[in-house]
């Protein structure tokens, strides 16, 4: 300010200066407001972000009891906890990473590892990409044509993690692919150099080397599993299942679509508010703790790589 | 067998298990493909195509059934034109607060809760609107019901937000700093720079953002379904302040109750055979978008 002042008293009745220095004025005042509105859009980004899950989490907190989620819905499900739910869920998680990881990681080592640069190649990282961004609702479609309609499957815990299975699997290729190419070039060739084959290489070096990354990207799927409801709407996930499911074969109750039943359906939508907002609440919790456990493992291995 | 051969069967098995691996996934699309494409064919065994593709009206428990197409498209355009007009300007400035203004410390936590935004399960989201938006929509407009196109936009528009900040973030910040540095020599100021130098660097990346959060948007299922209110009739003037039913919701409600074998399931799996190609369509399209936006930098 004391720059311009002096500048102008020294230079002020120049015109063409006096013209320069309104414009230089007119452009700050651009960049002032132009910078008002970046930090408005910003605060209006995060205070929405804020505001969903504040609500959440301070409606649903007095919901969320050892009792609610130990105990099984009562009355027509306007009463008692959640879970069959739960179980229903994590039941979910693990029977779809048991499909998706294998089938995901090996699809990932072909690529990175075995596939030269082709057709084939090509066409395979097309597939992964077009599924990435396919609607969740397709899957459960197509879950619906193969495994039931086709293959015969009942509506059951099976067919919707089979379908879950399906839908995360990109996911699980895409974080594994990244965690083999963050791996040196230098560990290949030495391992070959001592003369180890291709796999040798692979399950010795390679993957402990992309272990962190595999990891992360098993967690987020795990996330994605947790919260999506379109792919098991028709595939295998139940209105009320009045008992824990027992066998892969019987149909289940999901925090997912339990939410959605509660808040749609149930025969007291106001009445059971309390209880949609725990449901609501422990399906966050799952969701953010594995993004929050998949920041932390790849932080740590960040600093491991880093220190190497 | 010597030690030598087994070590090379194995090392064959291992080769040709990956590549069957590889083969796998793109076995899963084609089968997707084929599955939906068979029974859309199933479906026009039994409905003309012409009156699929024009008709007006989605009435399947009348008789005739009517399956017509157009009052799904323009309820998925609705909500879908409805969510990007907010969140492309709001996402792309807070790219740009992101990667420009804001200091490395702010910019990860900023990174971070983008992340998790993107994270919450859309029938978490679906609930937040039903329970706030829903009721406000119905009293500040004085409608019969807050169940409409733009309660749906609105929350269309806050699960496109994290994938359009954080594409464009990538590209603001992919813009080589030669170019920032040259122009702040020239005596440009930020925002000169940041509008009339990276932005325009960056605009292929940005127009990827844009294009996937369309993509999000248009694939969207339960949130959607749950505060639109589902009436599959064509909108008019007041397109956003009346209830639609969207493509993915149509699928995802009409599903569960449908018997297999009939003409109204094969209907579903042919209005989800669009979906499907559209989608790509859209994914291909931000795709070489950004090669183009590779090609630049």
């Amino acid at each position: 300010m004391s720059y311009e002042n002096r500048y102008s008293d020294e230079l002020g009745q120049d015109p063409v200066l006096k013209k320069k220095t309104a414009r230089r004025k007119k452009q700050e005042l651009y960049q002032k407001t132009a910078f008002l509105l970046i930090k408005l859009s910003a605060a209006a980004a995060i205070l929405t972000l804020i505001i969903i899950i504040g609500d959440i989490v301070l409606k649903g907190y007095p919901a969320v009891t050892i009792e609610f989620l130990t105990r099984m819905p009562v009355n027509q499900m306007t009463e008692g906890g959640i879970l069959p739910c739960v179980i229903g869920t994590v039941e979910l998680i693990l029977l779809s990473l048991l499909t998706a990881v294998p089938l995901g990681v090996i699809a990932a080592v072909y690529m990175t590892e075995y596939a030269a640069d082709g057709k084939i190649k090509c066409a395979v990282e097309e597939a992964v990409n077009t599924l990435a961004g396919t609607p969740s609702v397709i899957f459960g479609l197509f879950g619906m044509a193969l495994f039931i309609k086709y293959i015969g499957l009942p509506q059951s815990l099976l067919t919707a993690s089979l379908t879950m299975g399906l839908l995360i699997m990109p996911v699980i290729i895409r974080t594994t692919q990244e965690a083999l190419l963050a791996v040196p070039k230098e560990y290949r060739e030495a391992s070959r150099a001592l003369g180890a084959t291709k796999w040798e290489t692979i399950r010795c070096v390679i993957l402990p080397a992309a272990y962190s990354g595999l990891i992360t990207g098993i967690i987020i799927s795990v996330g994605r599993a947790a919260g999506e409801t379109a792919p098991i709407l028709f595939t295998g996930a139940v209105y009320y299942y009045p008992k824990l499911p027992d066998s892969v074969f019987s149909p289940f109750m999901a925090l997912s679509y339990h939410l959605y039943v509660l808040a749609t359906e149930s025969m007291n939508i106001e009445l059971t508010r309390s209880l949609q907002y725990g449901t609501a609440l422990v399906l966050l919790a799952i969701v953010f703790s594995m993004n929050l456990i998949a920041a932390g493992v790849r932080r740590h291995y960040k600093k491991k790589l880093s220190s190497n | 067998m010597t030690k030598h051969s087994l070590r090379d069967f194995r090392e064959n098995f291992m080769k040709s298990l990956f590549l069957i691996g590889g083969i796998g996934t793109l076995l899963i699309l084609l089968l997707i493909f084929a599955f939906l494409f068979a029974e859309s064919f199933n479906f026009f065994k039994t409905y003309d195509f012409w009156d699929f593709l024009t008709g007006t009206e989605w009435k399947p428990g009348a008789s005739p059934e009517m399956f017509g197409l157009l009052p799904l498209l323009a309820g998925t355009a609705a909500v879908t034109v409805g969510a990007i007009i907010p969140a492309v300007p709001v996402g792309i400035l807070s790219a740009v607060y992101i990667s420009e203004l804001a200091g490395p410390k702010t910019a990860d936590i900023l990174k971070f809760a983008v992340e998790l935004s993107a994270g919450i399960p859309s029938v978490v989201l679906g609930f937040f609107g039903m329970i706030h938006l829903v009721p406000r929509i119905q009293s500040v407009f004085d409608l019969t019901t807050g169940q409409t196109a733009l309660t749906g936009s609105i929350i269309l528009a806050i699960m496109a937000l994290p994938t359009i900040i954080s594409v464009s973030e990538d590209a603001i910040s992919s813009v080589p700093a030669a170019l920032k540095q040259g122009s702040f020599a020239l005596g440009s100021n930020h925002w000169q720079t940041i509008y009339k130098v990276i932005l325009p660097a960056a605009v292929s990346g940005i127009s990827a953002a844009v294009i996937l959060g369309i993509g999000r948007a248009v694939g969207e299922t339960m949130a959607v379904m749950m505060v639109t209110g589902n009436m599959a009739i064509i909108p008019g003037s007041d397109i956003f302040l009346s209830s639609v039913r969207t493509v993915t919701a149509t699928i995802a409600l009409e599903m569960g109750e449908v018997a297999k074998g009939t003409e109204h399931y094969y209907a579903l799996f042919t209005i989800g055979a669009v979906l499907f190609v559209i989608t790509i369509g859209i994914n291909k399209i931000a795709e070489a978008v950004k090669r183009k936006h590779k090609q630049v930098t």
